[in-house]
């Protein structure tokens, strides 16, 4: 229980704070959600983007494929499909990209 | 061989019946061996590595406590307090991928996660969990994420499609992702492969020339490394994300 001579160490009170924050029994500190999707390399956001785009094309054509083949009205579907899937790709990328919402 | 050595980059997915006649009879293949030996090895290392209760770890209770600590910090950090519900279910998927991801990086073993079946089952497990905690807390309430609060009516038509089909292409983005990122790596792994033996084959400067390619292989083994650990990170990290998108909704 003796004091620590240098600041090298925190003291109780700062652990207890941190331990206490950290099991959600203070209010937690404001943390920036997904902060850590902007640190990586272009590469990395390159890929992201380009799987981003085609995995919504692909959900896109797939159920404009099925619905048209459910109900008979080959091809209208599948264009919709293949639409409202690149359009849903760019709502992706937006929402990965785009300017960040300030925390509510 | 030598000579008529040609690139066979995918034949290393192909999968065969393990465990002799047994595995056979009930199609128990290497990847699900893989599967089964990962597994044991994540159990034996939060066993063994708790075995000690030191108050000063060891090496290997260091590592079994950043385990829990490190995930259980993402999962607070990502989802919020509610998060330490998921903890057990962030964890495991963690460190399923990543056993399955280094695993697959020694000589003669199977990558599972090279195949999109084993990818795609976890992403859907994934996304029918998020979809199940967000209508288990908000109820009717959930379908609202499908047409955001300030959009004009008159849109409505077109933006709850495209919502909708970005909601149904969070599993696919998922499981592509990390699919592709192993088929790539042990496809590269493979070519340069082929490269030395061919290399070899024409003679001594041949020979010398295939340096080059186990040079590069070497390092291409420092980078899939890392790509293991980045893989299964994103793939904890982005559920972590889209659990929060169930929990707070908006």
């Amino acid at each position: 229980m003796t004091e620590t001579k240098g600041d090298r160490e925190p003291s109780f009170e700062d652990r207890l704070r941190v331990a206490r924050t950290k099991q959600g029994l203070d209010k937690p500190a404001p943390t920036s959600a997904s902060a850590d999707m902007g640190g990586r390399s272009a590469m990395g956001i390159g890929l992201r983007v380009g799987v981003e785009l085609v995995s919504a094309m692909i959900v896109g054509v797939g159920l404009g494929w099925f619905f048209d083949r459910w109900l008979h009205t080959t091809p209208f579907l599948l264009i919709l499909g293949v639409l409202l899937g690149g359009g849903a790709g760019v709502a992706n990328v937006w929402r990965l990209m785009g300017p960040k919402k300030p925390p509510a | 061989m030598a000579a008529e050595h040609t690139i066979d980059a995918l034949g290393q997915f192909r999968l065969f019946p393990a465990l002799g006649p047994l595995g056979a009879s009930v199609n128990f293949t290497q990847s699900n061996l893989m599967m089964l030996i990962s597994s044991a090895a994540i159990l034996w290392l939060l066993w063994a590595g708790m075995r000690p209760r030191a108050i000063v770890p060891g090496r290997l209770q260091a590592l079994a406590e950043m385990a829990y600590s490190g995930i259980s910090g993402m999962c607070t950090e990502q989802i919020g307090s509610e998060g330490k519900r998921f903890f057990p279910f962030i964890f495991t998927l963690f460190f399923f991928v990543l056993f399955g991801n280094l695993f697959g990086l020694l000589p003669f073993a199977f990558t599972y996660t090279s195949h999109i079946a084993i990818t795609f089952a976890l992403a859907l497990m994934v996304i029918v969990i998020v979809t199940f905690v967000a209508l288990r807390i908000h109820g009717l309430h959930f379908f609202s994420y499908f047409f955001p609060a300030g959009a004009p009516k008159l849109l409505a038509p077109l933006i709850i499609p495209v919502e909708i089909i970005s909601y149904l292409s969070r599993p696919v983005s998922l499981s592509i992702r990390l699919f592709a990122n192993m088929v790539a790596g042990h496809v590269m792994f493979e070519v340069f492969a082929s490269f030395i033996v061919m290399l070899a084959g024409i003679g001594t400067l041949g020979v010398i020339a295939a340096i080059g390619p186990l040079a590069l292989n070497v390092a291409l083994m420092g980078f899939e490394l890392l790509v293991a650990f980045l893989q299964a990170y994103v793939f904890a990290i982005l559920t972590c994300i889209y659990l929060h998108d169930a929990v707070h909704l908006h």
